[in-house]
């Protein structure tokens, strides 16, 4: 049978090629921030910052292309999931966006004072995040509830790594009083990590809700 | 000359721009609708209507039941000249000439400008018959020239691979939706270039109303289309261009994503919004 529908359809492709796009500038600003944090580099983590406003106008970008979509098209049914899970997780994008710029901020903060320790367990939460967005966008495309309900029960790996920060940077604090500044700032920057990996587990909702109609809390975080 | 963009994405990365082949064309076969005004009678039903239609693209026309959508549509072929009490006035250019100038040859402007109806009306002929049809009218005589253009003009509407076997049997046996695509396939055989559409889908069921959107803008590749829709949707869904039409006048015409997204005129978004019609 011919496929209708052909217009919508490309539009479609179009707007997921957009959303993966988004979805790499994330995960670029993701690593590039945690790395300024790790490295002290001031000027890496001030592209992030600079950056963060590209990652806000391909947001824009996407949500007029879903706005027009649902005015000129009328999608129903999967059609209109598709489209509702775009919009959502373009949003969880653009938060985490924001997230990858905290930490950039955060790394300017502190400056050129030297790290109370080299970052071990943060460097591990970004990478574990940045894999997590990458497959729940995969599973997107691919329409596959199965692999995203599974990456959701990920994120309790970031949520330890998160505690052992805590507790580890607590310790610190209690030994050192001088140094809780730069550890608050470490458990920020652990914090927005933390954050980000949550944001995935939206995603991977929206795409259970776009195969199955069902909307519903996969895996509630500790934090 | 090519057309350079810088993407968002390609500002991000630090990627070089993009380029794109597409080279913009000053469009010489644009529709140029000034001052129309047309009353039957008495009664006034376009009043100084002013529109340029862009060449090679879809413009949709909107509105109530009886705001002048279809009398619009009819002038710019001159199927009003038929109307005894029909009196128009304003130009319509087309072709760097009026189509209104009494030197204008009526019959090579409705060849140049076809038109596809509200319900399909096939001739009582066979398929191939029913293509063949203008282009032997047209002088024509050479089969095989006529065997080809009926072929690629089937194959544009997408029912050739339905038809070919069937090619010498009566065109009365399709189906409503097959139909419709045959008038296209017959409108499109002497290569005119514009294709007017008058409500061509109200008397469709849903996947043969998709299969005709779709032909459209493919259609708009080669062709100007213009189609006279009272489905709103439709005109949301395949139009590049729409003009809402209330009691014979123009009331915003634009471009149909801000049109449909956020309409210059309150009387707009009312009807757009189902509020009246």
């Amino acid at each position: 049978m011919q496929t209708t529908r052909k217009t919508f359809r490309e539009n479609m492709k179009v707007l997921e090629k957009d959303m993966m796009c988004a979805g790499e500038m994330v995960n670029v600003a993701i690593d590039r921030s945690v790395e300024a944090l790790r490295d002290l580099d001031i000027e890496k983590a001030g592209k992030v910052v600079k950056d963060d406003l590209f990652i806000n106008k391909k947001r824009w970008e996407i949500e007029e292309q879903c706005i027009h979509l649902f005015a000129t098209q009328q999608p129903v049914a999967t059609d209109l999931r598709e489209l509702i899970a775009v919009l959502s997780i373009n949003t969880d994008l653009e938060r985490m966006g924001d997230h990858a710029e905290g930490i950039a901020k955060i790394a300017i903060m502190h400056g050129n004072k030297p790290l109370i320790k080299p970052l071990v367990d943060i460097p591990r939460m970004a990478e574990k995040a940045t894999d997590m967005l990458t497959r729940s966008l995969e599973a997107f495309i691919n329409r596959d509830a199965e692999s995203a309900k599974a990456i959701c029960d990920e994120d309790d790996e970031v949520d330890k790594l998160y505690e052992q920060v805590y507790r580890e940077l607590l310790s610190f604090m209690t030994e050192n009083p001088t140094i809780i500044t730069r550890a608050t700032y470490l458990l920020w920057a652990a914090h927005n990590l933390e954050r980000i990996a949550d944001r995935v587990t939206n995603i991977c909702e929206r795409i259970v809700f776009l195969v199955t109609g069902t909307m519903e809390e996969i895996n509630v975080s500790n934090y | 000359m090519q057309e350079v963009s810088l993407t968002t994405e390609n500002t991000f990365f630090n990627l070089p721009p993009r380029t794109s082949k597409d080279l913009i064309t000053k469009h010489m076969n644009n529709i140029i609708i000034k001052d129309l005004s047309l009353s039957y009678g008495d009664k006034q039903v376009l009043k100084k209507i002013n529109q340029e239609i862009e060449e090679r693209k879809i413009t949709a026309i909107i509105g109530p039941s009886g705001c002048g959508k279809s009398t619009l549509l009819r002038c710019i072929n001159r199927m009003n000249d038929l109307i005894p009490d029909a009196k128009i006035t304003g130009q319509i250019i087309f072709d760097k000439m009026d189509i209104y100038d009494s030197n204008t040859d009526v019959t090579e402007t409705r060849r140049k400008i076809g038109m596809v109806f509200q319900r399909p009306n096939p001739f009582p002929k066979t398929i191939y018959d029913n293509v063949a049809y203008g282009l032997r009218i047209n002088g024509l005589k050479d089969k095989t020239k006529i065997s080809e253009l009926v072929e690629r003009s089937l194959e544009d509407c997408g029912l050739l691979k339905e038809v070919k076997d069937r090619l010498h049997t009566s065109a009365m046996e399709l189906s409503g939706g097959q139909q419709q695509r045959l008038c296209i396939a017959r409108a499109l055989a002497i290569e005119p270039k514009v294709i007017l559409m008058d409500e061509p889908c109200s008397a469709l069921d849903p996947a043969s109303t998709f299969k005709i959107e779709e032909l459209m803008v493919k259609l708009k590749n080669r062709y100007t289309v213009i189609i006279v829709t009272h489905n709103m949707q439709q005109a949301a869904r395949v139009s590049d261009t729409t003009g809402f039409l209330y009691l014979g006048k123009l009331i915003e015409y634009g471009n149909t994503k801000k049109l449909f997204t956020k309409p210059k005129e309150k009387l707009t978004e009312d009807y757009i919004s189902g509020n009246f019609g």
